[in-house]
C-alpha cells in the first residue's frame, strides 16, 4: 500500500464530455459528489483499460486537472474515478489524485 | 508446421466467473471464491471457483453446503450473467482485431483463425498469442491461457494442458510428445462413458487412440469412434465459423429453443406445475418470435424431488410461436405423465420447442382450425413482445404465471444464457 493511502474506492462522477462528430467523448468537467467541479485541462492519454484497484473496465483517460495527473475510467454509460481514502485523516476528504 | 498449415488460437479465460467477480470486487480478491447459486431458490451449487477454492477441494457442480464444509473461508458470491456476457464480449472484440474468424465455445472460450493475419506479425504465432494474452489482462483484468496448433482439436487441448496465463503450442514437431503422452480423456468429446469403453480395450492415451485402427474404433463406438481417431491423429479439418452476432450470439444453425428451472419448491399440484410451464412457455414462445421460427415439437423435462428426471415430446398439428399452445401442450405432456395430485413432488422442469421451421415458411392451413384467431392472437402477442422490448418482460404477465407468488418476480427470458454449443454443428 502506498504510504498515505488507506485504500482505493470506486466513486462515480458526474462528467461533462464533449463527444464529437466522429464519436470522439473528451471529458471537459468533473462534478465531485460534494459539488465541487475540477475543470479538465488535458487528456494525456486514452486506452483500453481494467481498474485492478477497484475493479472494473472500459476506456481509461489518463488527465491533468491543474498539476494533477489522475485516471478517469469511462464504463459506458457511467464515469468513475479510484478514489483515494487517506491513511491518517478521521475525517474522509475525498481526493482527485492519481 | 508446414507451410500450408493454418494457425488456430483456442483462448480460455481462466477460472472466468470468478475472476471476473474478483475483478469487480477487489476486497474478496486473495480468498477463495465460489459463483453460487441462489440457495433459498435451491440453486445453491457452486457454478464456478478460483484457484484457492480450487486448491481447496472445491468442485464445480457440488453443493455450496459441501464446499463450505471443505472450505469454510469460502466466499461465495451470486452470479451476474450480464457481467460475464459484457466480459466476453469486449474479449471478442479484442480476438476480432486478429481475425473475422472468431468462433466462440461459451462464454469463456473461443477459438481465432489468425492464418490469415499472421503475415502482420512476421509470422511469428507466439507474438500473436502473447500479444492477445497481454491485451486481455490490461483491458479487462482477466487471465487467459492460449493453445495454438493447426487444427482446433490441438489448439483446445493447448489451452488446457498449462494453466492459468499460460501458452502452449502444439506443433507438428511436438504434438507426439506433448498430445499423444496424455490421458485419453483429455481429448476433446471423450468424457467418463467413453474414456471407460476406451479402458475395456486397453486405450489409455491419446496416443493409443489415434494409432488404433480406424475399424476398430467404429466398432467400438461407432461413427463418433471415427471422428475421435481422426481428432487425436490432428486431423480434424473443420474450420474455426465466422461469428455472427446477429444469429442470436451462437453462430450456428438454431435446432431448438428451451428453458428450465429449478423451482423455489417442489411442485405438487396442477396449479403449480402449470404457473411454472406458462413461465418458461412465455420465454420460449418470445425467444422464437424473437428469431422469427416456429416449433412443430414440444417437449418438456421433469425431475423429481428425488433427482431421477424423463423427458417427453410430442408433435403440434401446426406449427406455432403462441405462448398458449406451446403451454397448453407442455402442460398436457406432463399431465400425461404424473398424477398431479400431491403423491408426486417435482423439483424442476424444463420447456423446448425443436422442429424449427422458418416463420414465412407456408402453414397447411386445418379446415375444422380458426386460422384468423390465431392470426389475431399472434397480432397480440407481438404486440405484447413490442411493449416488453421498451418496458421489460415484465410489463405484461399472465395471471396464471403470477398464481405463484415465490415465481411470480421470475424474468425466464431475461436471465436465459446460452451455454456452449457443440462442435459437431453444420
Amino acid at each position: 500500500m502506498v504510504q498515505g493511502i488507506a485504500e482505493r474506492i470506486k466513486r462515480y462522477v458526474a462528467v461533462v464530455a464533449l463527444t464529437d462528430s466522429e464519436g470522439v467523448v473528451t471529458p471537459r468537467e468533473v462534478h465531485w459528489f460534494d459539488g465541487r467541479v475540477y475543470e479538465v485541462d488535458e487528456v494525456l492519454d486514452v486506452q483500453r483499460r481494467a481498474s485492478l484497484k477497484v475493479g472494473g473496465f472500459g476506456l481509461r483517460y489518463l488527465v491533468r486537472v491543474g498539476k494533477t495527473k489522475t485516471y478517469l475510467f469511462y464504463e459506458q454509460p457511467r464515469w468513475f474515478v479510484e478514489e483515494i481514502v487517506p491513511e491518517t485523516e478521521t475525517v474522509l476528504q475525498p481526493r482527485l489524485e492519481g | 508446421m508446414r507451410p500450408d498449415d493454418r494457425h488456430i488460437l483456442h483462448i480460455d479465460m481462466n477460472c472466468f466467473y470468478a475472476a471476473v467477480e474478483c475483478l469487480h470486487r477487489p476486497e474478496i480478491r486473495g480468498r477463495p471464491v465460489a459463483v453460487g447459486g441462489h440457495e433459498e431458490l435451491r440453486h445453491g451449487i457452486v457454478l464456478a471457483k478460483n484457484l484457492l477454492a480450487k486448491h481447496a477441494g472445491v468442485k464445480t457442480g457440488e453443493a455450496l453446503w459441501e464446499a463450505r464444509r471443505k472450505c469454510p473461508e469460502l466466499v461465495v458470491v451470486p452470479p451476474n450473467y450480464r457481467l460475464y456476457q459484457e466480459c466476453s464480449r469486449r474479449a471478442r472484440m479484442i480476438y476480432y482485431d486478429y481475425s473475422p474468424c472468431v468462433e466462440p465455445f461459451g462464454l469463456d472460450e473461443a477459438w481465432v483463425d489468425v492464418s490469415g493475419s499472421l503475415h502482420l506479425f512476421g509470422m511469428d504465432a507466439d507474438l500473436v498469442c502473447r500479444e492477445v494474452s497481454e491485451r486481455v489482462k490490461a483491458e479487462l483484468g482477466l487471465t487467459v491461457s492460449v493453445g495454438h496448433s493447426w487444427n482446433k482439436v490441438f489448439a483446445k487441448f493447448g489451452s488446457d494442458y498449462r494453466k492459468p496465463d499460460a501458452i502452449t503450442h502444439v506443433t507438428r514437431e511436438n504434438y507426439r510428445t506433448v498430445v499423444w503422452s496424455a490421458p485419453v480423456q483429455e481429448l476433446l468429446y471423450v468424457g467418463p462413458a467413453t474414456r471407460r469403453k476406451l479402458h475395456a480395450v486397453g486405450i489409455e492415451t491419446i496416443g493409443q487412440l489415434a494409432e488404433t485402427d480406424a475399424s476398430v474404433m467404429r466398432s467400438l463406438l461407432g461413427k463418433v469412434g471415427e471422428v475421435l481417431r481422426v481428432f487425436a491423429r490432428g486431423e480434424d479439418a473443420s474450420k474455426v465459423k465466422e461469428f455472427d452476432a446477429a444469429a442470436n450470439d451462437v453462430g450456428h444453425v438454431i435446432k431448438s429453443i428451451g428453458n428450465g428451472l429449478t423451482a423455489p419448491h417442489d411442485l405438487v399440484c396442477a396449479t403449480d406445475v402449470k404457473a411454472l410451464v406458462y413461465l418458461l412457455a412465455e420465454s420460449v414462445a418470445q425467444r422464437l418470435r424473437e428469431c422469427s421460427l416456429r416449433a412443430t415439437v414440444v417437449a418438456v423435462h421433469v425431475r423429481d424431488a428425488g433427482l431421477s428426471s424423463y423427458s417427453r415430446q410430442a408433435a403440434l398439428d401446426t406449427a406455432t410461436c403462441l405462448t398458449a399452445e406451446i403451454a397448453r401442450a407442455a402442460f398436457g405432456l406432463i399431465a400425461r405423465a404424473e398424477p398431479l395430485d400431491g403423491t408426486r413432488r417435482l423439483r424442476s422442469l424444463g420447456v423446448r420447442a425443436a422442429g424449427l421451421v422458418r416463420s414465412d415458411a407456408p402453414v397447411q392451413l386445418d379446415v375444422f382450425g380458426d386460422a384468423a384467431h390465431r392470426l389475431d392472437l399472434e397480432c397480440l402477442e407481438g404486440a405484447i413482445d413490442a411493449l416488453r422490448a421498451r418496458f421489460g418482460n415484465r410489463c405484461v404477465r399472465r395471471a396464471t404465471a403470477i398464481s405463484d407468488e415465490a415465481m411470480a418476480g421470475f424474468d425466464i427470458k431475461a436471465d436465459n444464457v446460452i451455454h456452449p454449443v457443440g462442435l459437431f454443428n453444420p
